[in-house]
C-alpha cells in the first residue's frame, strides 16, 4: 500500500506545479513602508494591499512593515545593495534629495505614459507635492502626509473656565490659556500642563511650524541652502523655551514624541501638537471631549507638511515599475485615500478624495479631520537638504541644546546654520 | 607532528575558519579600507587621511567617547557587585530560591527592545511609574530622558538591571564549584563572614571575574538597541554612544566612510581594552 500512497502524493505535488505554472507569470513587488505614530496602522496597510490583490490577480504585492521612517530607508537601501532590491516603497517625504544622490529612484514622469496617468500625477494638493518635486520633476508621490495640529481637551477648557469652541489661535492665547490651564497641586509640583510640543523624535518639524509662524523657512527648495539663523528662526527657538521657562505652561526640558499622546489620553496635558495621523487613535482612546485646531499663529499661521511619500526604485523593470504604479494609484485613488484618512487621521492626499460620500459625511459628523486639509493653505516644506540626515541632525542638537537650557538660541542656531553650511558647501 | 594529521587538524578547523574569515576578519580588513578610500558613500582611488582629521574635529565625537567611557566605568562594577551578590544570595539555603533566580534572570531573557519601550514608559515624566513613586513622597519628579544630566544615567540603571541577572549565572555556577571544605576549614579557624568572602569566595571567583569583566566591557560598548528607543542619543548627544553613533553615521548621514573610521576607531579601543585586560589582570588570577 505504501507505494500506492506515494504514487498519489507524486501526482498531487504534479497536478500542484501544473496549476501553479500560470500564476508564476505574476509580477512580484516588494515594498517596506513605515509607521511613526504607533497604533494598528499596520492591519490598515494590509487590508488595502489586499484589495489591490484582489483587483489585480497578476499582482503580488509583499508589503513589509519596517519600523520607523529612518528604519525603513534602511532596509530599503540594505535590500538595494543586497541585489534583492524592493520596487518601491514609503519613505520619508524628505529623504528625495539623499535618494537622488544614490541614483536609487526614478522620477514618476518617466514611468507614467497616458495622459490618465498624467493627470492623475497633477491630481494631489500641491503642498503635498513640495517636497516630492526637485528640478521640476516629481520623485514622491504623497501618501501618508500629514501637518501638525493642536490637538486640545475640552473637558479641560471648560474647567479652567475657557471657551472650548475658541482654541487659542495666536502664541500670545497659547501662552494665556496655557497659563490657566496649568495646574499645580498642594506640593506645588505640577499636575496638569497647560501645553505639550515634542521635542524628541522630530524636534526640527515642530520646529518648522514654529519658524513658518514667524514667516522664515528653513531651507530652499534646491536643498542646498539653511536659515538657521535668520532673525525670525532664533525669535521662534526663544519662545519655544519660554513656553517652559517664562510662561512655565510646559515642562522644562526635552519631551518624548513617543510618549506625548498617552500624556494627552491621561490629561496630564491640555494642549499637545502632533501629527494629524494620531486623530484617530486619539479618538478612540479619549475618554474626555476634545478638539483639534489649526496651530496658533506667531506673525502668521503655519505648519510644515510631514510624513512619507511612495518611491519607485530605479531597480525595478519596465514591468515592475509599470505594476508599482497601478499600486501606487490604487493607493492614493481619492476611495483608498478616503478610506485611509478615516482609520488614521492622515489627509486625503487629494481634493477629489474629501469629495467621495465617505469621507465628506465623516468630515460632516467628524470636523477634526478637515482639520489639516484646511492648514495645508498655511503650510510649508518640511525641512530637506543634501546631506538630510546630518543637517537635520545638527538642528535637532541646537533645538535640545536650548530647551534644556545648555545653550542660548543665538549661539545653537549660529553654529548649526555654520556647520550645515560647511557641509552643503560642497553641492552648489 | 605527520603530514595527515596536519591536514585533518586544519580540516577541522576549517568550517570556524571560514566562519571567521567570513563575518569577521573580511569586514574588518574592508573596513579600514573604506576609511581611507573616499569620502560619505563615494569611493576614490586615492588614499585620504580626511576620516580620520575630521574625528579630531568633531566635538560630537568627544562627547560620545567621553559618554562611552563613562557608561561602562559605571555599569560594568556595579553589575559585577550586584551579580556577586545575588549570586550569593541565591546560593544560600533558602525556601524559594529558585524564584528568586528565576526572577533575577528574567530581565536577561527579554529582548532589549521590548524591555526599552516598556523603562520608556517608566520614566516617561506625567505618566510614568518612577515619578509617579516620587509623586507619593512629595516629589515634583525628574524628567528621567530629556535632562542632559540625568538621561545617561537612566540609560545606565536599565542596562544594569538587564546585565547584572545574566552575570549572576556564570556566579552562581562558579561559587557551587567552589569546595565546601575550604568553608569548613574556616569554620574550625573561626574566620567571619567577610574573611571568608575575601580570603576564599572572591580569590576562586577570579577566573569567573575576569571572564565576565571582559564579556561586560564588551557589552558596554557593543549594546546600543536601547537608545532606539529611549533617546535616541539625545537630548543634544547627552547620551549617544559610540556605536549608536556609528549607526547614526552609516544609516542616517549615509556617510560609511567615516563610520568605517569611527568603527576602527572602536576596534582599537576594544583592542587596547582586552590587551589590557588579559595583561594586567590576568596575572593575579588564580586556576585551579
Amino acid at each position: 500500500m505504501m507505494w500506492i500512497n506515494r504514487l498519489r502524493q507524486t501526482a498531487a505535488a504534479a497536478a500542484i506545479f501544473a496549476f501553479a505554472a500560470p500564476a508564476a507569470a505574476t509580477t512580484e513587488l516588494t515594498m517596506f513602508y513605515p509607521v511613526a505614530v504607533g497604533g494598528a496602522l499596520t492591519k490598515i496597510v494590509d487590508g488595502i494591499v489586499a484589495d489591490f490583490e484582489t483587483a489585480n490577480p497578476d499582482i503580488d504585492v509583499n508589503a513589509i512593515y519596517a519600523g520607523n521612517y529612518n528604519d525603513a530607508r534602511v532596509k530599503a537601501l540594505a535590500a538595494l545593495q543586497s541585489g534583492d532590491p524592493a520596487q518601491l516603497s514609503v519613505m520619508f517625504s524628505i529623504d528625495v534629495h539623499e535618494l537622488m544622490g544614490l541614483d536609487a529612484i526614478v522620477p514618476f514622469d518617466d514611468v507614467v505614459t497616458t495622459q490618465e496617468e498624467k493627470d492623475w500625477l497633477g491630481s494631489f494638493y500641491p503642498a503635498l507635492m513640495e517636497n516630492g518635486k526637485v528640478d521640476g520633476k516629481t520623485y514622491g508621490v504623497p501618501f501618508q502626509r500629514s501637518t501638525i495640529v493642536m490637538y486640545y481637551n475640552k473637558d479641560m477648557f471648560r474647567a479652567a473656565g475657557l471657551d472650548p469652541e475658541k482654541p487659542p489661535t495666536s502664541w500670545e492665547e497659547l501662552a494665556e490659556a496655557g497659563a490657566a490651564l496649568t495646574k499645580k497641586n498642594a506640593d506645588g509640583n505640577v499636575d496638569q500642563w497647560g501645553a505639550m510640543i515634542p521635542s524628541t523624535g522630530y524636534p526640527y518639524w515642530m520646529f518648522g511650524a514654529l519658524t513658518k509662524q514667524q514667516g522664515e523657512v528653513l531651507m530652499n527648495q534646491a536643498g542646498t541652502e539653511t536659515y538657521f539663523n535668520n532673525p525670525g528662526v532664533i525669535d521662534a527657538l526663544n519662545f519655544w523655551k519660554d513656553l517652559g521657562t517664562k510662561y512655565s505652561v510646559m515642562p522644562e526640558g526635552t519631551i518624548e514624541w513617543g510618549t506625548l499622546r498617552q500624556n494627552f489620553l491621561e490629561q496630564k496635558t491640555a494642549i499637545m501638537w502632533h501629527s494629524t495621523g494620531n486623530l484617530t487613535t486619539v479618538k478612540k482612546n479619549a475618554s474626555f471631549d476634545f478638539g483639534v485646531a489649526m496651530l496658533p499663529a506667531g506673525s502668521e499661521p503655519g505648519s510644515p507638511t510631514g510624513g512619507g511619500n511612495f518611491y519607485i526604485f530605479k531597480a525595478a523593470s519596465d514591468e515592475e515599475r509599470a505594476a508599482s504604479l497601478k499600486l501606487v494609484r490604487f493607493m492614493t485613488s481619492p476611495e483608498q485615500a478616503a478610506k485611509w484618512s478615516i482609520e488614521t487621521g492622515y489627509m486625503g492626499v487629494s481634493p477629489a478624495a474629501y469629495e467621495t460620500t465617505e469621507l465628506s459625511e465623516y468630515v460632516k459628523t467628524f470636523p477634526p479631520a478637515a482639520i489639516a486639509r484646511d492648514q495645508l493653505q498655511h503650510a510649508t516644506a518640511e525641512l530637506s537638504t543634501h546631506q538630510a540626515g546630518r543637517v537635520r541632525k545638527l538642528l535637532d542638537d541646537a533645538i535640545q541644546s536650548v530647551l534644556t537650557g545648555q545653550s542660548t538660541a543665538e549661539d545653537a542656531l549660529n553654529s548649526a546654520q555654520k556647520q550645515a553650511e560647511r557641509i552643503l558647501s560642497r553641492y552648489k | 607532528m605527520q603530514p595527515t594529521r596536519q591536514i585533518q587538524a586544519w580540516l577541522l578547523l576549517l568550517p570556524a575558519l571560514c566562519l571567521l574569515v567570513a563575518f569577521t576578519h573580511y569586514p574588518v580588513i574592508k573596513t579600514i579600507v573604506r576609511s581611507f578610500f573616499g569620502f560619505g558613500t563615494r569611493w576614490e582611488s586615492q588614499a585620504t587621511l580626511e576620516n580620520y582629521r575630521y574625528l579630531l574635529e568633531d566635538e560630537v565625537l568627544m562627547q560620545v567617547l567621553y559618554n562611552s567611557f563613562l557608561y561602562a566605568a559605571i555599569t560594568v562594577p556595579v553589575s559585577i557587585v550586584l551579580a556577586i551578590a545575588m549570586a550569593l544570595w541565591v546560593n544560600s539555603k533558602m525556601a524559594g530560591k529558585g524564584i528568586l533566580r528565576t526572577a533575577y534572570f528574567t530581565p536577561t531573557v527579554l529582548p532589549m527592545i521590548s524591555v526599552a519601550n516598556i523603562w520608556l514608559f517608566f520614566y516617561s515624566p506625567e505618566i510614568g511609574l518612577l515619578n509617579k513613586l516620587l509623586g507619593l513622597v512629595g516629589h515634583g519628579g525628574i524628567n528621567w530622558l530629556g535632562d542632559p544630566e540625568v538621561a545617561l544615567y537612566s540609560l545606565m540603571a536599565m542596562t544594569i538591571w538587564k546585565e547584572a541577572g545574566f552575570f549572576m549565572i556564570f556566579y552562581l555556577a562558579a561559587l557551587q564549584t567552589i569546595d565546601s571544605n575550604l568553608y569548613h576549614a574556616a569554620a574550625i579557624e573561626n574566620a567571619n563572614k567577610w574573611t571568608v568572602f575575601r580570603r576564599i569566595t572572591f580569590p576562586l571567583l577570579m577566573p569567573t571575574t575576569l571572564f565576565v569583566l571582559v564579556n561586560a566591557l564588551l557589552n558596554a560598548f557593543k549594546l546600543v538597541d536601547h537608545l532606539f528607543i529611549l533617546t535616541k542619543g539625545g537630548p543634544n548627544n547627552a547620551s549617544n554612544l559610540l556605536l549608536y553613533y556609528i549607526f547614526e553615521n552609516a544609516f542616517s548621514f549615509f556617510d560609511t566612510a567615516y563610520a568605517a573610521a569611527l568603527t576602527v576607531l572602536m576596534l582599537v579601543i576594544l583592542v587596547v581594552l582586552a590587551l589590557l585586560q588579559f595583561g594586567v589582570i590576568e596575572k593575579r588570577v588564580h586556576y585551579r
